[in-house]
């Protein structure tokens, strides 16, 4: 295999998704915690595809696409909840959304 | 053999400028205080991953993370920052609060956790990788595996999607609904 080992490809996928909780943590606008968890499921999907590659076995492959499609779903899901927010006057901030009053 | 070294270098140096680009983008992604610019970085992030994945002989799915994050999702999300607005808020900003300080303790924990987990299980087996053929990554590999050995993934996967779908309809329609009582 030419290029880095897969050592290398793990150790940046460790550190997005290490970037990715920070950022879940962190922030509080939940535009941006749906950005983070992007991240965190890409660092999920580098791994998976350098073990692919390191075992030579496309069922990680095949994975990463299921992860790719499960995140559009939480993609569609938690921009609808925001905008519903929005038109609803709440303010965005994770801290203080903490009733689930309909 | 120099030929191959050649190679070799050629693919370090392209996987240097991909993985720091994808670190560099993530960390911005995180740091921005106006969302707009966060969603701007993510898509730098999401690019620079497809190119690690196509170093990686996943032809497919680098298109497919190139066609679907960055193009559909990713117009998505600037669509929704758009109609909601820019709305500043400095990650940074105040000095160091507990909260902050927690967050990057429990993120530098769990990075600290998987690399010890990874060098300790598997740092051996790491070093030389199985022989591919040609038709690793290919769409027809990757669609022969959907419909023989993972059959059931696929077939969940659409169900997810489905539901998912059917979901921000109902999001959208009872956020409608609620609106004239909103108002005066």
């Amino acid at each position: 295999m030419l290029g880095p080992d897969v050592a290398w490809y793990l150790a940046v996928a460790a550190f997005l998704f290490s970037t990715g909780a920070l950022g879940v943590l962190l922030r509080r606008n939940p535009l941006i915690v749906l950005l983070s968890l992007e991240i965190m499921l890409n660092g999920a999907n580098l791994a998976l595809i350098g073990y692919a590659r390191h075992l030579g076995d496309g069922s990680g492959q095949v994975f990463a696409i299921a992860v790719m499609a499960v995140a559009a779903s939480e993609v569609v899901v938690g921009l609808g909840l925001v905008v519903a927010l929005n038109r609803k006057r709440i303010v965005l901030d994770v801290d203080r959304l903490n009733t689930l009053r309909g | 053999m120099i030929l191959a070294s050649a190679g070799n270098v050629l693919v370090w140096a392209v996987w240097m400028v991909a993985a720091f680009a994808c670190l560099g983008s993530g960390i911005a992604v995180v740091s921005f205080s106006n969302p707009f610019f966060s969603a701007l970085a993510l898509i730098g992030n999401l690019g620079s991953l497809a190119v690690l994945y196509l170093l990686l002989s996943a032809e497919f799915v680098a298109a497919a993370q190139v066609l679907v994050y960055a193009g559909a999702v990713m117009v998505m999300f600037l669509f929704v920052i758009a109609y909601i607005g820019p709305r500043q808020e400095s990650p940074w900003a105040g000095g160091p609060s507990w909260q902050a300080v927690g967050a990057v303790l429990a993120a530098g924990a769990l990075m600290v956790e998987i690399i010890v987990v990874i060098g300790l299980k598997a740092s051996g087996s790491l070093a030389h990788s199985a022989h591919i053929g040609s038709s690793f990554g290919t769409p027809s590999e990757i669609g022969r595996l959907f419909l023989t050995d993972h059959l059931l993934a696929f077939e969940v996967t659409s169900i997810v999607l489905l539901v998912a779908a059917i979901g921000g309809v109902i999001l959208g329609a009872h956020a409608r609904r609620e609106q004239p009582s909103a108002g005066p």
